[in-house]
């Protein structure tokens, strides 16, 4: 064929590639990577409301001293529940969401490297989540805080189901981010965009990925010690039984060596979200990408020499604390090169208006400043040594996850918001949305600081009167009421924009990357044509004069893009200078993933009944990864990925990639 | 027997009004915990300087960018951000760190050791949810309230009967400690003058984690010295409604988690439940859940879950006459 398609004719048969089938069949067997990113993120947002309404009757009981609003077992089921779910169930899985979603459509891509991978982590995010709160309705949630320290969880405290929920549900949902992690490493490593080279790197695409590094390292300290308490519990072990030579301590190390890592985990990406939002609205790119850059890295990288400042208390000699309190400081550094660069691109920069997603990352710059200086104050050790485990910590821990991960999460809702639906959110109701809660925050958790120095402890489900606590916790009460109503306007604002929002367009706020070079919402195969990056900001940047021949084209890549054997079939690229190596085939929609999640089910929840059923749902599972792994029947094309023959040489006579007509019909609806 | 204090602490602990601040760490009454309000006061005033400036520089930046042209993003100038970037995040941060962390060693090394050698060693051991206070060397061991010397440093050694539980007395101590099952950890705390300190549980450690405080009686070291010498006595009243209380305490099943010394087995020392060989001379019952009144003494023995829900002691169902026998018995005990 010498004639080249239309684009129209492009677009019907990537259509037809690429388009999910319809029905219950697609909602069980759905794998595209926006599919599932944006079910990660509703999902993760129907906990984050959960888990809001947990901390607004927590606060209510403590309104007053000596409240019965909840009683203790229920106040203890709330804060441990509130807790795991904003960390396990709302903040990592909604930025994976967000991550799934975005990220192949930052760097070009038409899928995640492994969709149905994809798809099995959210059947078991789903199915974790759920069998919690399903827990929680009938009153067996756990009770023992988020980090569920032994021996108070031990089977001889804690001899009900309460623990073993929390013990094998968070394994189970740590599969999940796993998994997620994996996928995001190999897709960016492998799917980007011809001439995204590394330092091409969308910002947010880069955080994702050391975050997804940071999991593939921090997750499975929490899977084993998890798993470890599983056996003392259910099979008669006795790592953490110290009568029996284990030893306490251990789970504290072994939950902290995941545990903080997990913060930077939650940070990292939200703080992505603002490197991006703040060049688009300042009009030009961010300042000091390569500081940013290698700044995550060093978080990344330091926040796994830090876990003991959580255990400051447990009676370890100074020497060696005073190690980790000097690690944990030189985190500041990383942290402040960062504001700094947000601060010199906003000096330099055009604001036209203060549009929402840019006031939620202002307010993220000021509660991550106030939330940072405490930070290197607790991590003194000293000082951390009165303040430990009060109000004191509350407060700062809230200021940088709250302020540090959602006040970025609500940023990046109000700017992807339109891609994803087509739709703008409505800015009026925004402001209101962010005033309220960015003021109710403040209101809620400044006087927790004070509160804490007047030595009121975390996790007290009351308190006496005369303690000088009584009028503080009043005023945070009232701010978390304020923090409700903010959360209402937003809902009503997101229910009400999806239907009825005006119309967005494709690129609403003049971006600078991929994503907003096609449709809102995105085709079922992303792109028409596959993209080809000319600079660190793809859709404002010209071609360096030095750079290889393919990428000085202007344009797009047609070739590779038409899925001439009707298959899915997207452009693997080379990991550091991303040049194109061949094509990947993509896998079609499956059921096999909710199979293998709901095997694994039967092995995990299984467990809290009898550990005979664990063997079952192996072998569920077993049938499920022979299905997976069917070969498929479909002949492998090798002529059309001989350009792997040719790595280096993107412009072979006579390959795919060889000289023919350029166009630039990003979208497929463009008037040709 | 003569109260050491004028303020009953359950008035304190009931009233809305009186006692703000006895469990402030910004109120220190020690060494240890001054020199460490002290650090507090120097980092707030150094990073609240550099966050007000630097949030100033925010805001000046938002405003210069809503009033410029246009954006500015040239060659030199992105060379010139990244020398500010760098400078301004990396090396100012830099030196104010090393100092800080300075600061957290020598002042972490000054209130880790006591001035001067301890007076005294007193081992508190954590239960679910109460205080079990033992002076070696003397044979007294009581709960929830802790009397010392004041004006000599006191050595406590912690650990834990059952699950992890934390020693805190703000005003008193450098800080916290853990009390760990299996581990021995010490802190030392002095109370500058005499008077009346509180303290809390601060590690989760099960249902009435709340209601698990602490009170610290100090006084001049004479006065000290008297109380402790009373204690290693126990006395007991000897009328026939005691001796019938002290029946029903064997009978009701009270002995199989309280110690009464020279009534249950000597060394009872880990029990379930507070030894009360000198329950009378407490101020409050439940680890300063409420005044030890005989009003809320009956009530307690009838049913502590109206007070302290959640608590191991399970309610008894004696009748009202065997009840203030028992009552009557423990009042006697000092």
């Amino acid at each position: 064929m010498n004639a080249r398609p239309g684009t129209a004719e492009i677009h019907d048969r990537l259509d037809r590639v690429w388009s999910p089938p319809r029905g219950i069949w697609r909602f069980l067997t759905a794998v595209n990577h926006r599919v599932v990113g944006l079910r990660f993120m509703v999902t993760a947002f129907v906990f984050l409301l959960l888990g809001g309404l947990e901390a607004l009757a927590m606060r209510l009981q403590l309104a007053q001293p000596l409240l019965g609003i909840l009683s203790p077992e229920a106040f203890n089921q709330a804060f441990t529940m509130h807790g795991s779910t904003m960390m396990f169930l709302f903040a990592v899985p909604f930025l994976e969401g967000l991550a799934i979603y975005l990220v192949p459509l930052m760097i070009g891509a038409r899928e995640m490297a492994f969709p149905r991978l994809n798809a099995f982590g959210y059947w078991v995010y789903l199915i974790a989540g759920v069998s919690l709160y399903g827990a929680y309705l009938f009153g067996y949630a756990p009770d023992s805080g988020w980090y569920n320290y032994v021996p108070l969880t031990g089977i001889g405290f804690r001899p009900g189901v309460n623990i073993d929920f929390w013990v094998t549900m968070i394994t189970f949902l740590e599969v999940s981010a796993l998994v997620a992690a994996v996928e995001i490493i190999v897709t960016v490593m492998k799917h980007r965009a011809p001439g995204m080279s590394l330092d091409r790197i969308p910002v947010f695409v880069w955080a994702i990925l050391i975050t997804s590094f940071m999991i593939v390292f921090a997750m499975p300290a929490l899977m084993l010690t998890s798993l470890m308490l599983a056996l003392d519990r259910m099979a008669g072990f006795h790592f953490f039984n110290h009568a029996a030579g284990g030893d306490p301590l251990l789970w504290q190390h072994l939950f902290w060596f995941f545990g903080h890592p997990d913060v930077y985990i939650m940070l990292l990406p939200a703080v992505g979200v603002v490197s991006t939002v703040i060049p688009v609205f300042c009009r030009r790119p961010l300042a000091g990408y390569t500081l940013v850059v290698v700044s995550a890295l060093i978080i990344g990288i330091l926040s796994f020499g830090v876990w003991v400042h959580h255990m400051y208390t447990v009676g370890f000699a100074l020497v060696g604390l005073s190690f980790f309190a000097a690690a944990s400081m030189l985190i500041t550094i990383p942290s402040a090169i960062q504001i700094f660069a947000w601060i010199a691109t906003i000096w330099q920069g055009k604001l036209h208006a203060i549009a929402t997603p840019m006031l939620f990352s202002l307010g993220f710059i000021v509660l991550f400043i106030l939330g940072g200086i405490t930070g290197i104050m607790i991590a003194a050790v000293p000082f951390n040594w009165q303040v430990h485990d009060t109000y004191f910590i509350v407060a700062h821990f809230h200021y940088v996850l709250v302020g540090g991960v959602v006040l970025p999460i609500f940023a990046a809702i109000y700017f992807w918001f339109p891609k994803v639906t087509g739709r703008l959110l409505d800015e009026g109701l925004g402001r209101w949305h962010f005033w309220l809660f960015f003021g109710g925050f403040n209101i809620s958790f400044f006087p927790m600081h004070i509160v804490g120095f007047e030595g009121m402890p975390r996790r007290v489900y009351t308190y006496h009167p005369g303690l000088g606590w009584d009028g503080l916790n009043l005023i945070s009460t009232g701010g978390a009421l304020v923090m409700g109503a903010a959360m209402v306007i937003f809902l009503w604002n997101l229910v009400v924009s999806w239907r009825v929002g005006p119309s967005a367009g494709h690129d609403p706020w003049g971006g600078n990357t991929l994503e907003w070079a096609t449709t809102s919402p995105p085709q079922s195969y992303n792109f028409l044509l596959v993209p080809i990056v000319r600079g660190k900001d793809p859709l404002w940047s010209e071609p360096p004069p030095d750079a290889p021949p393919f990428q000085k084209r202007p344009g797009w890549l047609a070739e590779l893009s038409e899925a001439p054997d009707l298959r899915r079939d997207q452009i693997i690229t080379s990991p550091v200078t991303a040049e194109p190596l061949g094509r990947a085939i993509m896998p079609r929609p499956s059921l096999w993933p909710l199979w293998l999640a709901l095997a694994l089910t039967v092995s995990f929840l299984g467990a809290i009944a009898t550990l005979a059923l664990v063997p079952v749902g192996l072998a569920l599972a077993f049938v499920a990864l022979v299905g997976w792994h069917w070969p498929r029947d479909e002949p492998l094309d090798d002529e059309s990925s001989g350009i792997e023959d040719t790595p280096g040489n993107p412009e072979p006579a006579g390959a795919p990639f060889g000289a023919r007509e350029e166009r630039r019909p990003d979208r497929w609806d463009a008037n040709e | 027997m003569k109260r050491l204090a004028t303020v009953a602490p359950a008035v304190c602990v009931l009233s809305a009004t009186g006692c703000g601040g006895w469990q402030s760490a910004l109120d220190p009454q020690s060494r240890g915990a001054a020199e460490i309000a002290n650090l507090w006061w120097i980092m707030f005033w150094t990073t609240g300087v550099l966050a007000t400036l630097v949030i100033a520089g925010l805001l000046f930046a938002v405003y210069r960018a809503r009033r410029a042209a246009t954006a500015d993003a040239g060659g030199t100038v992105q060379d010139r951000e990244r020398r500010f970037i760098f400078l301004a995040g990396a090396a100012v941060p830099a030196l104010l760190l090393v100092s800080f962390v300075a600061l957290s060693v020598r002042t972490g090394a000054s209130v880790s050791e006591p001035p001067g050698d301890p007076g005294l060693r007193v081992e508190v051991t954590g239960h679910m949810f109460w205080w079990e206070i033992h002076y070696p060397g003397y044979g007294v061991t009581t709960a929830n309230e802790l009397h010392i010397p004041a004006g000599i440093p006191i050595e406590v050694r912690v650990t834990s009967a059952d699950v992890i539980h934390s020693f805190w007395v703000p005003q008193l101590a450098p800080g916290k400690v853990d009390m760990i099952p299996g581990r021995t950890n010490r802190i030392w705390i002095m109370a500058d003058e005499p008077g009346r300190y509180r303290g809390q549980c601060t590690e989760f450690c099960g249902v009435q984690h709340a209601l698990m405080s602490l009170l610290v009686v100090a006084s001049p070291e004479e006065e000290f010295q008297a109380w402790l010498a009373e204690r290693a006595v126990p006395e007991a009243g000897s009328d026939p409604l005691s001796l019938r209380g002290r029946e029903i305490f064997g009978e009701a099943g009270c002995a199989a988690c309280h110690g009464i010394r020279g009534v249950t087995v000597p060394e009872f020392s880990g029990s379930p439940g507070p030894d009360l060989t000198h329950l009378a001379g407490r101020e409050t019952l439940g680890a300063l859940t409420v005044e030890n009144s005989r009003e809320n003494l009956t009530a307690w023995i009838l049913n502590p879950h109206h007070f302290k829900p959640g608590v191991r002691m399970p309610p008894t169902s004696l009748d009202g006459d065997d009840v203030s026998a028992l009552v009557h018995y423990l009042e006697s005990l000092r």
